[in-house]
């Protein structure tokens, strides 16, 4: 068998699992300047801005980091709510 | 220091610190305020009753956000009744004031204020809840659930390939790793403690705590590109 795993098929719960264990190969944030650049990052997206080349390590931080990533939701959420 | 900005701290993963095209924080890095924005620095920085309306004004706004995000959340800690989680949100809106009022010199003006203020609110209360969910639960540091994974759902050639990774993932967690980060990845990735619950309860902060999962995930992904693993896993 080839070691490739992958990873192609519908995700399921071991794929989570190691998306959570493997994290994001690419160049991330930490989470203080995660919280830095939250309010940018949101605005710019809902601006149809592409927030990820103005803001490079912020996808995969979220990605990585559940709490960073449930504050961003919110956020997101909450000002999309007052458009 | 509010608890909620309490748990960053310092130490994100820096060696691989993506640069963005923001300047660091301070008035040279300002760009042109929207009207709105300006209105809000003005009056937080004036004095007398103009400042006191300000603060005011600031605070149900502060509370509106902690509000929406207790609601959103409500469910994560059910035992909580109504009247405590209408506290919860009064004290995220209480301590997110402090913050905002703190830190106004650092709003750079590169969204609204009002958005830059929320996630001060939503943050103090994401930590509350977070917290009220683990009170009294143990933080698993072991690896108990492993096993319940590694069969997990699609067809038999992706379940083998599946548990072969994960059995390359488990032998790398206990080769590569130190104990701290065996424990800081078990706890976190594995188990999903949330990381400002595991950084209270090991008296660290939630910056640190990143970096020590960071350089887990390095050292395994490494060690699983020497033995010819080539993972794929969507962004």
């Amino acid at each position: 068998m080839r070691k490739d795993s992958g990873m192609t098929d519908e995700p399921q719960a071991g794929d989570d699992l190691i998306r959570r264990l493997l994290g994001s190969a690419a160049p991330e944030v930490g989470c203080e300047e995660c919280f830095e650049e939250l309010d940018r990052f949101v605005e710019l997206e809902l601006s149809g801005v592409a927030a990820d080349s103005e803001i490079p390590g912020m996808r995969p931080h979220l990605h990585g980091c559940p709490a960073c990533h449930e504050d961003y939701l919110s956020l997101r959420a909450l000002v999309e709510s007052e458009r | 220091m509010p608890p909620g900005l309490g748990t960053f701290g310092h130490g994100g993963p820096s060696s691989s610190r993506a640069t963005s095209s923001s300047p660091p924080d301070g008035n040279a890095s300002e760009v042109a305020r929207d009207e709105d924005s300006q209105e809000w620095i003005e009056a937080l920085s004036s004095e007398g009753s103009i400042r006191d309306e300000a603060i005011a004004r600031l605070h149900a706004l502060l509370m509106r956000a902690a509000r929406f995000e207790v609601t959103r959340r409500a469910l994560a800690v059910s035992h909580l009744r109504g009247g405590d989680l209408d506290d919860l949100a009064e004290q995220s809106a209480d301590d997110a004031l402090v913050a905002v009022l703190a830190k106004l010199d650092r709003f750079r003006g590169q969204s609204r204020f009002t958005t830059w203020a929320y996630k001060f609110a939503l943050l103090e209360a994401a930590v509350k809840l977070r917290r009220h969910a683990w009170q009294g639960r143990e933080i698993p540091l072991e690896p108990a659930q492993w096993p319940r994974f590694a069969d997990a759902g699609g067809s038999p050639q992706a379940q083998a390939e599946r548990g072969e990774l994960l059995g390359a993932i488990s032998r790398a967690i206990d080769d590569e790793l130190t104990p701290h980060q065996r424990e800081v990845l078990v706890a976190l990735a594995l188990n999903e403690v949330p990381i400002d619950v595991l950084a209270e309860r090991l008296g660290t902060t939630r910056g640190a705590l990143y970096k020590t999962l960071h350089d887990a995930r390095r050292k395994l992904r490494q060690k699983l590109e020497a033995e010819g693993y080539a993972v794929r896993l969507d962004e």
